[in-house]
């Protein structure tokens, strides 16, 4: 178990490094500089700024200067937003986006865990048919639509009521965040329940819940403690590509709500080419998605002593 | 001894019939009984003729409904499609003739009554109300919904300064809907004091003989008189913010999303068979340094890179971005199919037909023509069926947020981004594009779903 954590950090570190350098790669491959946007500026003033942004150097030194501060946390200042480092953007927004997408992922996991354990139990019965009509139709929207959509109904339903019921869009109070978490949330758990319910219908053929009925156990503890226990370990698996896509999912989310999270800041300084931005975020959300993916993997190996045996 | 009498045909050898060794069921291959159940599969079935319909949508549609995606129809902006489209023939503008027009301040009528001057059509909204004495100017505010107290006003459409300055001409963007003009006065020092009751107003759709005529919409030698009525062109599914028609929209951006979603797919599923095969055939050093690296790309975040490259690639001008985002997508989604093939190989190598094969005298050739290739094929079929959705996602998420195809090419994703800014207003613009996506992406979804149950052999025996 140790020496597979080490593994799995190491192999992590690499990964975050191939992003960075990527990152950097894809952003000096862009035709035109940054200064390009700065019409007035005379050859001396251009001269200055490349001096300043270390843009006259060769490639390679600004490569090393760039993978230096990037070591020290420093990711350098905002091209487009006057006077504002890219650390205090990641400080300053990125809790709010946790927020929302740790809101999300609670959401869909316990709806996506009762919805699919509900499924297996009434398997094709009523519920059943009715709930994964529901997941088919929740997996092919995708979260744009369900964002655009659940504003809407938010209009619509304050327009009803006569007056603000759920705020139609903004962040601070919990009733904001209400409605952006779950739409967040909804593609994802139509995916856990689609999984949930497979994995409960293996589960309830086992040989140990068998035993558990024969022993004339009640139904409610074979559920709880045999059943459910059981069946929920694949779901823990998929957890870590969820939180990647409840992520990237809430670029959209938090664009379309107007909330101030990093992926809305993320988004806009990709439309504006705000250079330093998006290098900051990038290797901020890449080195997250990627610690994300190793900490699911390892609480596998915790919650499944099967799976340390390898 | 008794004499025992025999027949004459006792002697006759006995025939066998072999009845049990019959079956009773014609034998069917692996591929005939998939087929086989995955026709019986009805909402397979249904999803393969969606796909299909999707596909002559895309691509003979054009051929029927003959209309520019890019044409502009200045006359239907955001035009519903449910919505009526006959204009009334009206003569040219004129500005209004204030002198001939001298409205009165009632003194018997409360200050701020709203009024129409003239009948309210596209061309113009002509306003007058009662003076309040306090005032020293007025602003008009023009609101789709009542106005209430939980309804703001919004931004102010217009300002007159004085206080006997009781008329405004609204001509800005007039849509044939019910509009609510408010007024509300100013004091002295420029600050709004409370504001007259709304007023409803019904727009009328009007156009001119000249333009009826010049947009084609009436034969040139017809003389229109006023007040005879013009039916617009026809938009089936209404138009979007530029008044561009939707559906013919729609159509292109099929081509679009389904060239992504469909090509991408393939390619990659390719690369990914080309390069599991290797890994699992050769085995040993090559396999394991292979898939250390397909495990590298794979723990890349896929749209984050996906950004990364469209910025790298950067679109000039007059390209539609396609092809990069079809190289991002096929550069990145290949080792999840390398895996599998893999996988499969590792495990087929393994079983007991491939000894025996081999032990008849089968060559590496036959057994991967023969065994290996239509083993996997199966697997490899359903990936590429949910490939397709999810490459779909991928080229409408990046759309969405203005990372995917340049404008003015339609997609389905950028027509969801156009739809979301006039979505309150306008629902159909989102909604439509919307829909298609998601029927494209469940099509294939439980199309992946009917051919994964019907080439699973495991399922042969269950029924």
């Amino acid at each position: 178990m140790f020496r597979y954590t080490i593994r799995r950090l190491l192999q992590g570190i690499i990964t975050v490094w191939f992003i960075a350098t990527a990152t950097f790669i894809a952003m000096h491959s862009v035709p035109g500089d940054p200064l390009i946007q700065n019409k007035a500026a005379t050859a001396q003033i251009r001269k200055n700024l490349e001096i300043k942004y270390g843009l006259d150097k060769p490639v390679t030194q600004q490569y090393l200067i760039y993978m230096g501060n990037m070591l020290k946390g420093d990711f350098g200042i905002s091209f487009t937003q006057q006077n504002r480092s890219v650390n205090d953007i990641i400080v300053k927004h990125f809790p709010v986006s946790a927020t929302l997408g740790i809101l999300a992922i609670v959401f869909a996991a316990i709806g996506g865990i009762l919805w699919g354990a509900l499924t297996a139990l009434y398997r094709n019965r009523l519920p059943d048919v009715v709930i994964m009509f529901l997941v088919i139709l929740g997996i092919s929207v995708p979260s744009f639509v369900f964002a655009a959509l659940g504003q809407l109904a938010l209009v619509h339903l304050n327009a009803l009521a006569g007056r603000t019921l759920l705020p139609v869009a903004g962040w601070g109070t919990v009733s904001h965040m209400i409605v952006p978490s779950l739409v967040l949330g909804l593609g994802t758990m139509a995916f856990l329940t689609r999984l949930m319910r497979s994995s409960m219908l293996e589960i309830v053929n086992a040989d140990y819940v068998r035993t558990a009925r024969a022993k004339g156990l009640p139904i409610t503890r074979i559920f709880l403690k045999h059943e459910l226990r059981n069946a929920i370990l694949p779901v823990i698996t998929v957890l870590g590509p969820a939180i990647a896509g409840i992520t990237t999912g809430g670029f959209v989310v938090e664009l379309v709500f107007a909330i101030p999270g990093l992926g809305r800041y993320f988004v806009q300084a990709v439309q504006q080419l705000d250079y330093t931005v998006i290098m900051g975020t990038t290797v901020f959300y890449g080195a997250f998605l990627v610690l994300m993916v190793i900490i699911v993997d390892l609480l596998y190996g915790f919650v499944d002593p099967r799976v340390r045996v390898e | 001894m008794a004499e025992v009498s025999l027949p004459s045909n006792a002697f006759e050898p006995v025939t066998v019939e072999r009845r049990v060794q019959q079956l009773t069921r014609p034998s069917l291959s692996y591929w005939q009984d998939a087929w086989l159940r995955l026709k019986r599969n009805r909402r397979a079935l249904a999803s393969a003729y969606i796909i299909v319909a999707l596909l002559a949508f895309t691509t003979l549609g054009p051929l029927l409904w003959r209309v520019d995606p890019a044409s502009q129809d200045v006359d239907q902006v955001s035009q519903t499609p449910w919505a009526g489209r006959t204009a009334t023939v009206v003569p040219p503008y004129s500005p209004w003739d204030t002198q001939a027009d001298a409205r009165t301040s009632d003194d018997s009528a409360k200050p701020l009554s709203l009024a129409i001057a003239a009948p309210a059509n596209t061309q113009a909204v002509r306003l007058v109300w009662t003076a309040d004495p306090q005032a020293s100017g007025y602003l008009i505010y023009r609101n789709i919904m009542l106005p209430g107290p939980e309804h703001d006003l919004g931004l102010p459409l217009g300002e007159v300064v004085g206080s006997d300055q009781t008329r405004f001409e609204d001509r800005l963007d007039l849509d044939p809907m019910r509009y609510y003009y408010s007024v509300v006065p100013l004091d002295a020092d420029g600050m709004e004091l409370a504001p007259g009751p709304p007023l409803a107003v019904d727009v009328t759709r009007v156009i001119t003989a000249e333009l009826a005529v010049a947009r084609g919409l009436v034969p040139q030698t017809r003389k229109l008189a006023d007040g005879d009525a013009v039916r617009l062109a026809l938009h089936p599914f209404g138009t979007d913010y530029l008044g561009r028609d939707l559906l013919a929209r729609l159509m292109y951006g099929a081509r679009v999303s389904l060239f992504i979603g469909i090509v991408a797919p393939f390619f990659f599923v390719l690369i990914g068979i080309l390069y599991g095969s290797i890994a699992g055939f050769v085995g040993g050093r090559v396999d394991s340094v292979l898939m250390r690296f397909a495990d590298f790309v794979i723990a890349l975040p896929l749209l984050l890179f996906m950004i990364l490259f469209k910025i790298a690639f950067g679109i000039g001008p007059g390209e539609s971005g396609i092809v990069p985002l079809l190289v991002a997508l096929v550069v990145l989604s290949w080792p999840g199919t390398a895996r599998l093939v893999r996988g499969q190989i590792l495990q087929i190598r393994e079983e007991a037909y491939i000894a025996a094969s081999r032990l008849l005298g089968a060559k590496t050739r036959y057994l991967i023509l023969r065994h290996m290739i239509p083993n996997t094929l199966g697997v490899i079929l359903v990936t590429l069926t949910f490939a397709v959705p999810s490459a779909i996602f991928t080229e409408a998420f990046l759309s969405f947020i203005g990372m995917g195809v340049a404008p003015p090419t339609p997609s389905w994703g950028s027509m969801c981004n156009d739809g979301v800014k006039t979505m309150l207003t306008h629902p159909h613009e989102l909604i439509f594009p919307a829909l298609f996506i998601s029927i494209t992406v469940l099509a294939f979804n439980l199309f992946g779903d009917g051919l994964r149950d019907a080439l699973d052999a495991r399922m042969r025996s269950r029924e």
